[in-house]
């Protein structure tokens, strides 16, 4: 049997896109609607429910992660986990998200659906919609594979920033550290690695929510590009104060350890995709802390530093040993360590 | 160019081995290691290759040696004179001391 | 890292700190060490903060990247601009050449790939159609990996640009350099697994230096210290070992035979140092069809090791540190590097860079 793929009538508009849609799409997202002009209605846009007096926040995101299925997940998974964990940082409720795709002509079919089942579950677990997408097609070679964006809508009684720090804060982590760039170090060929290590990709709205109606969150981000080194960095940047963290009681696995070891890139400078930073309050921070843990995603969530005003803007790194140094933004992508 | 990590050895082929690293595994060469390894045993592993064989027993000797000396450094040990060889442990002097018959 | 062999409990640093302290000298007092690995470790660890206003510790010549010559690059360069492909290490594509560096070399369309280990580059010539040279840099601990892959019956398309180094020669050289008032040296712990601790007698017996030979974690480091400054208060220098759990005195016997049976040692120069007599390797002749610089005929450009402002050759003779110098993170960052002290993974500029600007904090 001939593997179906994506043609450049995919994209066209006509009927076999139309027929894409109502066949392959819709069944995987019309049983939700995010408010009255839902996606089944194909319209030229979708309307989404406000609740009155919230807050409306809106994030966008472009995925063009390779491979596009990588251990513990694929592009959809991370897509979806990716703009709902934004808004999810910001304070807000996933509402809707929208699902643009630009897809190379001759991706499998298959592989489009495994795709959209990852999206689509995703979307189920946190209660939320797919408001309205676009498809696109590229001739051969013009894209790689394929890339999606989604823009997040969200509704929060009052945002939360990732700015407002204050001296005396607590800083927690929602679980371990460096496992979504580690998992995806690992599989590259060229390392002839073998690990079980899997990318953490989650939604990690429904944990935030238990956080955020204990109270006293203060400032949220998740720690995605540049790992927990950019996230703490510029979160000390924009509130203005220094953060104090203690490396030891940073949470990571054993084997993410391992391979930091071998490969000699830090698991604070890789990208993480199912946990937030959440700076808190001190009277709160046990309770969230507890409240976290409950969490199956949080399980691992941990105190791990203060916010001082030691060093305004700057990180400051407690090492396991006992030393002090300063924790820096990290430059761009790690590159192994050969020697 | 010294990077070099203590894996554990699972599995022993004529040439090389499959080690893990705290639950990665890779293969490491052996071409330039004196000694034969068994699953079980440590390696430092450096840019593929074997280079040592280490025994979890060595942790425990470290620490002792670690921990004698700040020891009897804690314990104001008056400096030598100069040229004399120093009177407190070293793994030096603890090779020597397990060489010498009656000791 | 498994528990057992991980040595970084902050009791135990506490007291090797207190024990520093009980030895701190009352003058200055600089100890070098000779290994980026070490550089990393002081660095990411933060171990500056346990040491007493007096000691320095400093990196010297200790990333090979970062002391190869210009025109051992320039001779990559020339040999991917024949067609060969080069393999080499990640960390030596963007250092400086004369004229230019194998990364830009490989913009130009020149086939200029990484590897990880001299065994990859075997795995690059078994699927190639063409030559493939191993650009083979590094210390005493990889060179025997390069001499295993060379006596591994390897493809007859594959040959070895080698630009191998050895430790305990420059150490020496160091001491003779003006300005260099070295106190004592920590000396690099894999290396020496290699070599053994009476390597370096032939070296350094008669100089008078106190050294240690030290292992890698934040404890194996403190403890090389304290020993250092020990024989520094008793006035009786010598080498002692602070890592006998990975090193002996004698070395790794079936290391040392790979690097015999291959190499032999020859007058090389080092980049921000000068020729140190005795202080490379080279193939032996037995070996000269798998030299590339016998294969391919080669036109080099005049050397140019220098970098208009750049400190780097203070900076690997351990008489300035990278804060020492002007374009330190101004001009000169691992995103925007002007010399090879700041390309090079194990240089210090890289590592002062990216672990928190060499600041110590109290």
């Amino acid at each position: 049997m001939i593997e179906e793929r994506v043609t450049s009538l995919h994209g066209a508009g006509g009927e076999v896109m139309g027929r894409l849609l109502a066949e392959r799409v819709l069944p995987r997202f019309a049983h939700r609607s995010a408010g009255r002009i839902g996606l089944s209605a194909l319209d030229d846009g979708g309307t989404v429910a406000l609740p009155r007096g919230a807050e409306l926040v809106v994030t966008t995101d472009s995925h063009v992660v390779k491979p596009v299925f990588f251990p513990g997940g694929d592009i959809g998974r991370l897509a979806a986990a990716g703009t709902i964990n934004d808004l999810a940082v910001m304070g807000a409720r996933p509402l809707a998200l929208t699902f643009a795709a630009i897809i190379e002509e001759g991706f499998p079919i298959a592989d489009l659906e495994r795709i959209l089942d990852s999206f689509a579950t995703v979307l189920d677990e946190v209660d939320s919609a797919v408001a309205c997408g676009d498809t696109k097609v590229m001739p051969p070679g013009e894209i790689d594979g394929i890339a999606l964006n989604t823009t997040g809508l969200g509704a929060a009684d009052r945002a939360i920033s990732d700015a407002e720090a204050r001296p005396g804060d607590r800083i927690l982590v929602t679980g371990t550290i460096g496992d979504h760039g580690m998992a995806l170090l690992a599989a590259r060929e060229e390392f002839h690695l073998e690990t079980t290590i899997e990318s953490d990709v989650a939604a990690i709205w429904p944990m935030i929510e238990t956080a955020l109606r204990t109270g006293g969150v203060h400032a949220m981000k998740d720690p995605t590009r540049g790992g927990l080194a950019a996230a703490l960095n510029e979160m000390a940047r924009k509130s203005g104060f220094s953060l104090e963290i203690r490396e030891s009681t940073i949470p990571i696995r054993e084997d993410v350890g391992g391979l930091a070891e071998i490969l000699g890139i830090s698991p604070l400078e890789v990208a993480n995709e199912g946990k937030a930073i959440v700076v808190v309050d001190p009277s709160h921070a046990d309770a969230i802390l507890g409240a976290l843990k409950c969490h199956p995603l949080g399980r691992n969530a941990a105190i791990v530093g203060t916010v001082t005003e030691e060093y305004p803007g700057r990180v400051v790194l407690a090492t396991e040993v006992g030393g002090r140094r300063f924790l820096d933004m990290p430059l761009g992508d790690p590159v192994p360590r050969i020697c | 160019m010294c990077l070099a990590a203590p894996a554990r050895v699972i599995e022993v082929s004529e040439k090389t081995a499959v080690v893990d690293y705290g639950g990665v595994r890779t293969t490491a060469r052996l071409d330039a290691l004196p000694e034969e390894v068994s699953p079980g045993d440590y390696v430092l592993i450096h840019t593929g290759f074997a280079i040592r064989r280490l025994s979890p027993k060595d942790g425990e000797e470290t620490l002792r040696l670690f921990d004698e000396l700040t020891a009897s450094l804690a314990a104001g040990e008056p400096p030598r004179r100069d040229g004399s060889a120093a009177s407190l442990p070293t793994s030096d002097d603890r090779a020597d001391r397990d060489e010498q018959p009656g000791s | 890292m498994n528990g057992a062999l991980r040595f970084a409990d902050p009791k135990r640093a506490r007291a090797l700190a207190d024990a520093i302290g009980t030895l701190a000298p009352t003058e200055p007092f600089k100890i070098v060490h000779v290994c980026g690995t070490h550089e990393m470790a002081i660095t990411r660890g933060g171990l500056r903060s346990f040491l007493p206003e007096t000691v320095d510790l400093l990196e010297g010549p200790g990333c090979p990247v970062c002391v190869t010559p210009a025109a051992d690059i320039d001779a990559a360069v020339a040999i991917a601009q024949i067609g060969a492909i080069v393999c080499t290490f990640g960390d030596m594509m963007r250092v400086p050449g004369s004229r230019q560096s194998l990364d830009e070399a490989r913009a130009e369309g020149h086939d200029v790939r990484t590897v990880l280990s001299a065994a990859d580059a075997v795995d690059v010539a078994r699927r190639a159609d063409r030559e493939v040279v191993f650009f083979a840099v590094g210390f005493e601990t990889t060179a025997p990996m390069t001499a295993a892959v060379l006596l591994d019956d390897p493809p007859g398309n594959l040959s070895a640009l080698v630009s191998h180094k050895q430790i305990p020669q420059a150490m020496a050289a160091l001491l003779d350099l003006p300005d260099s008032r070295i106190g004592g040296y920590l000396a690099p712990g894999h290396v020496s697994t290699i070599i053994g601790t009476r390597a370096y007698e032939a070296w350094l017996g008669d100089r008078r230096i106190p050294t240690a030979v030290g292992g890698f974690e934040p404890l194996d480091i403190l403890y090389a210290i304290a020993l250092i400054l020990r024989q520094h208060r008793d006035r009786s220098p010598k080498i002692e070992n602070a890592y006998p759990r990975a090193v002996d005195a004698d070395g790794n016997a079936a290391a040392l035979r790979l690097i015999n049976e291959v190499f032999e040692s020859a007058d090389t120069r080092w980049r921000g140092i000068g020729t140190i007599p005795a202080s490379g390797y080279r193939l032996r002749a037995s070996f000269a069809a798998l030299d590339a610089r016998e294969r391919f005929s080669i036109e080099l450009p005049p050397p140019r090791d220098e970098v208009p402002g750049c400190r780097c050759p203070d900076v690997l003779t351990a008489r300035a540190v990278p804060s020492d110098c002007p374009l330190f993170s101004a001009e000169c960052t691992p995103l925007t590097p002007v010399g090879p002290c700041m390309v090079g993974s194990e240089g210090a500029c890289s590592i002062w860079f990216r672990y928190g600007g060499g600041r110590t904090l109290p």
